[in-house]
């Protein structure tokens, strides 16, 4: 499905702050993985994500996404594959445009567009069905300007957006990171319920170890730009917080120094 | 204040609000101060009398001077998607480029005499128009064409990818349309717009001076921003007419302005100061009420 071969990123090359970001990541996603990837700030996540959707071009190493080699595909031409949901609540949706020309924009992801009329009956009538699954009332706000929404409704429509045309891989960048704690669990749920319902193969990052955890059927823990950890299976069904932590240590012989993930061993505690 | 004075408002409303509708699309829509305006709009003028004095039809010349000003953004365009440079200096390095250009569309004069020549004005007349009716109807007809079609192009497929390229860059890229071409495309739909503009003025006027273009982007913006202002639409086609109507107003101003007897050569002074106003009034208007 999607294959990372000897994939090295660096930024700043040659610099005083040079930063190698990736180092020889090699992966292979199968179809219908929901894929958690965990790590600390500056670990290579967001990268990685970056590299798969063509934000960034790989200093070296390849992506194959259905045995097409898409390293060096512009991110545009990607689109029709690849869905993503970003951190900022903001960054997933035009903010002066309304919820139809927001999701009519989403439903032609990848393809051609026209100089045809963007909205008609039948659209209007699809994007009520699926808003109406929301229960945030959105079905009734088709004609409202997006930039009237909250953050945690407009990163909701943004989920939405991402899967209306049905992606090959759908690419989540800490999408409830920025959310007050229950809107970030509604999301989720969404998010588990949207990835279920269309057996989308999933790449999530994520700083919440809960949330990797309960969620998705593989776990990977990324560390100075290398993969450190990769469990499936029973092995991840049976992992806790506290043994995730303990062979976070263990793997990169550092303990757990980045703020927000022991905020959320706190959390769990409390 | 007589019939003659408001007749004349209207009609460089009109003719002017066909350029406020280009700066609308790049200043707004697409999130893009253009300055290559202040060189489209001559280069409309220039082609359009140069081809009629050449002997064209003035519709020919008038195409000519559209596709002229689609060249012009589709340049600024490609100095700012292909070569990274940022869009101020695109756009001041094509207008730049563009005065030369002119002067050589111009055959090496600064300016050119459409007296006694056929214009699209003295088409109207020999239908039994007065010169002043014919050019409210010319300028009319070719503002009302223009919001049709801009409001429609703006709900197609198209048309919003434009607008969420200048909404949410990041956003409508990761959906799979090419940013760099939307705005190339939107920087020549807005040029075209402005050199149509030109070209419609110079047949107004009788004339193109190829320092007519100067100052343009301010009475654009002004114009853009009094219509906003005084209008408090957002949706379409309820803000492209209010832009025109802003265009009105501008005019309106600075009619009242020469009447009071400022010398013609104040009206910059003047244009700048009112989109100084108008910009700052959301600022003015807070500090207000906190002394309030």
């Amino acid at each position: 499905m999607l294959i990372i071969k000897n994939l090295n990123k660096t930024f700043f090359p040659g610099e005083v702050n040079e930063k190698k970001a990736l180092c020889n990541i090699n992966y292979h996603f199968f179809k219908g993985d929901f894929v958690t990837i965990i790590g600390g700030n500056g670990a290579g996540k967001s990268t990685l994500l970056n590299c798969i959707a063509g934000v960034y071009i790989p200093d070296t190493g390849s992506v194959l996404l259905d045995d097409e080699d898409i390293t060096n595909i512009p991110e545009y031409k990607r689109a029709g594959k690849i869905a993503r949901v970003f951190q900022d609540p903001l960054k997933g949706t035009a903010a002066s445009m309304t919820l139809e020309e927001n999701l009519v924009m989403a439903l032609k992801r990848g393809q051609k567009r026209s100089l045809r009329k963007a909205i008609k009956e039948k659209e209007v009538k699809l994007f009520r069905e699926r808003l109406a699954v929301l229960g945030l009332g959105l079905e009734n706000r088709l004609k409202d300007k997006v930039g009237l929404l909250s953050g945690g409704q407009r990163q909701a429509l943004t989920l939405l957006m991402a899967t209306l045309q049905k992606p090959d891989l759908l690419l989540l960048d800490e999408h409830t990171a920025a959310l007050d704690p229950q809107t970030a669990n509604k999301v989720m749920q969404l998010t588990d319920w949207l990835v279920q319902e269309f057996k989308l193969t999933t790449l999530m990052v994520t700083h919440n170890l809960e949330q990797a955890i309960k969620y998705g059927n593989k776990i990977i823990m990324m560390d100075r730009g290398s993969i450190i950890l990769d469990l499936n299976g029973k092995e991840k069904k049976e992992i806790t917080v506290t043994k995730l932590m303990e062979r976070f240590a263990r793997c990169s012989g550092n303990s757990i120094t980045n703020d927000r993930m022991l905020l959320s061993k706190w959390a769990n505690v409390s | 204040m007589s019939l003659s004075f408001w007749l004349g408002i209207l009609q460089q409303g009109f003719f002017f609000g066909i350029m406020v509708l280009g700066i609308y699309l790049t200043f707004r829509v697409l999130d893009y101060a253009d300055l290559t305006v202040e060189g489209s709009f001559t280069l409309g003028a220039a082609v359009v009398s140069q081809a009629i004095v050449n002997g064209y039809n003035p519709l020919i010349g008038t195409l000519m001077a559209i596709l002229a000003g689609a060249i012009a953004g589709t340049v600024t365009g490609l100095f700012h998607t292909k070569l990274k440079i940022t869009p101020l200096l695109s756009g001041i390095l094509t207008m730049t480029a563009l005065y030369s250009i002119n002067l050589r569309v111009m055959g090496g004069k600064a300016n050119i005499s459409l007296l006694r020549q056929d214009t699209l004005i003295t088409y109207l007349q020999s239908w039994g128009l007065s010169k002043d009716a014919a050019s409210l109807a010319l300028g009319l007809f070719t503002i009302t064409l223009l919001i049709f079609l801009l409001n429609y192009f703006l709900k197609t497929e198209i048309g919003l990818a434009l607008r969420a390229t200048g909404d949410n860059e990041q956003m409508i890229k990761s959906l799979g349309v090419n940013t760099d071409t939307a705005k190339i495309f939107g920087l020549a739909i807005s040029n075209a717009l402005v050199a149509l503009a030109g070209a419609e003025v110079a047949q107004f006027n009788n004339f193109a001076d190829v320092n007519m273009g100067i100052g343009m982007i301010v009475v654009g913006l002004a114009s853009v921003i009094i219509g906003e202002v005084l209008y408090g639409l957002e949706n379409f086609p309820g803000i492209l007419i209010s832009v025109v109507l802003g265009s009105v107003v501008y005019r309106l101003v600075i009619g009242v302005v020469l009447l009071f007897g400022l010398p013609a050569t104040d009206l910059r002074l003047v244009s700048s100061l009112l989109v100084v106003l108008a910009l700052a009034s959301p600022r003015i208007k807070s500090r207000l009420k906190l002394t309030a």
